[in-house]
């Protein structure tokens, strides 16, 4: 890959994701200015790049999940493993469903980078593999339990399907 | 609601297809057996179109900020950065820089004083040798590379401060991709030296290693007031670099203090680890 002198390009598309990954604006520029910095910190590796994106957004991924360790970014962190704690939405349906920013915000982090690599991104799976270091089915099954929980979170849907209650929706 | 639908070819969609049809990341062929197989599957189809809806509005939510106005700080670090060289308080210092490729010569784990190289090179050579011995033996230890780890940077400092008879302070060199690790205080050549370890992704280990003992030949000595004197320009005020197999050494004589970067980077990284470094040691000094 050749050596870009500016990575210009690429900074609105890392804003986004910074964005929602971070959940504010700040953060999420804070989190875009240190890819940044440590990619150009990393320049003399750039010959050997065959996917700049996937490089840029896997040094993003990086940097976040070592500002999570710290504790830097304030979030709700759920592992795979954890149960849904939303219950159906009860009386005030309204007030329990989320709006589409506070449900991802409830996302597991690792599931929300999958989710958001998809959605904004439109990259496909096996550059998000290979963007976060992780296996193909580690991708998938992010994916299938990060949309379930958003399912579950913005329209009240049963996480298991087939379930046949009578769900409320939001109209937006 | 198509009558002529496929034969329920029923090669059911798995979960992971369905997420691929939902994302176009089927083949044609494929994603119109998904298609007819969903036809009849109310409960599944609800969820791809749920799926669908929700992307959607992750874009309508997210994409605005594609537009927006790319703040200053952004537009700075979205160009390549000055060559170290090029920065003014480093350039006086690079007219200076002598390379010494101690080649195989091995000074650096053996020790320094048989190294052909070192008779001739100045004394700080004994400190950069220090400064690599010092790394190769505490940068492989697994379970206690450090005495007082980066979670109580505060009383590293203090400590290491006390003990070295001036303010310290620990780099932070997160943006160039190492992590401080922590610190430990070792035996220099007249006294206590600093030693800060840091640690990139991949696992490899750089140190910093300051010294404030009095320099100066062991036989000859300097004057103490020569030592002490504030803001004398030293002979040796310049950037040095030596390698050794895989461990590269960039060092310096700041004021009072030597330090050594030690790391089993290239030339390039330790050069732009050892500006940072200069960069915020001299943005603390009053």
């Amino acid at each position: 890959m050749s050596m870009p002198d500016d990575l210009t390009p690429w900074v609105p598309r890392l804003r986004r994701y910074a964005r929602a990954l971070a959940g504010n604006r700040d953060d999420a520029d804070d989190l875009v200015q240190d890819t940044l910095e440590r990619a150009w910190s990393r320049a003399a590796l750039w010959r050997n790049v065959a996917d700049m994106r996937a490089w840029l957004f896997g040094i993003m991924h990086n940097l976040h999940v070592d500002a999570l360790r710290r504790g830097r970014l304030a979030v709700v962190a759920l592992d795979d493993d954890t149960p849904d704690a939303v219950a159906p939405p009860p009386q005030a349906a309204r007030a329990a469903v989320l709006d589409l920013q506070a449900a991802l915000e409830r996302l597991a982090p690792e599931q929300r980078e999958v989710l958001l690599l998809v959605a904004l991104e439109d990259m496909a799976y096996a550059d998000i593999a290979h963007t976060l270091g992780i296996p193909l089915g580690t991708v998938m099954s992010r994916l299938s339990r990060g949309r379930e929980r958003l399912r579950l979170l913005l329209d009240g849907a049963p996480s298991v399907p087939g379930g046949d209650a009578v769900r409320l929706k939001v109209v937006k | 609601m198509t009558s002529a639908a496929p034969p329920p070819s029923d090669l059911p969609a798995t979960e992971a297809e369905l997420h691929a049809f939902a994302d176009g990341q089927l083949t044609p062929e494929r994603a119109a057996e998904v298609q007819a197989w969903l036809a009849h599957r109310p409960d599944e189809a609800a969820r791809v179109r749920a799926w669908e809806t929700h992307k959607r509005e992750l874009r309508a939510l997210f994409d605005p900020v594609l537009d927006e106005a790319v703040p200053p700080a952004l537009q700075r670090a979205s160009r390549r950065p000055a060559p170290w060289f090029g920065r003014p308080a480093l350039a006086a210092a690079a007219a200076l820089l002598l390379v010494l490729a101690a080649g195989g010569s091995g000074w650096a784990l053996r020790g320094a004083h048989d190294a052909p190289l070192l008779a001739a090179a100045p004394r700080a050579n004994d400190f950069a040798a220090r400064a690599a011995i010092a790394h190769t033996v505490y940068a492989p230890e697994v379970k206690r590379p450090v005495e007082v780890d980066a979670a109580h940077e505060e009383q590293l400092v203090t400590w290491l401060s006390r003990r070295m008879g001036a303010a310290m302070k620990a780099p932070h060199l997160q943006a160039l991709g190492y992590a401080l690790e922590g610190g430990r205080l070792l035996p220099g050549e007249r006294g206590p030296v600093a030693q800060f370890m840091y640690r990139d992704e991949a696992g490899h280990r750089l140190t910093l290693y300051v010294s404030n003992e009095k320099t100066g030949g062991a036989a000859t000595g300097l004057s103490n007031t020569d030592l002490r004197g504030g803001g004398d320009a030293r002979p040796d005020t310049a950037f040095r670099f030596a390698s050794e197999g895989p461990v590269n050494v960039f060092w310096w004589v700041d004021g009072p203090f030597r330090y050594a970067i030690t790391a089993p980077a290239d030339r390039a990284a330790l050069t732009q680890v050892s500006a940072e470094v200069y960069r915020q040691l001299a943005a603390a000094q009053p």
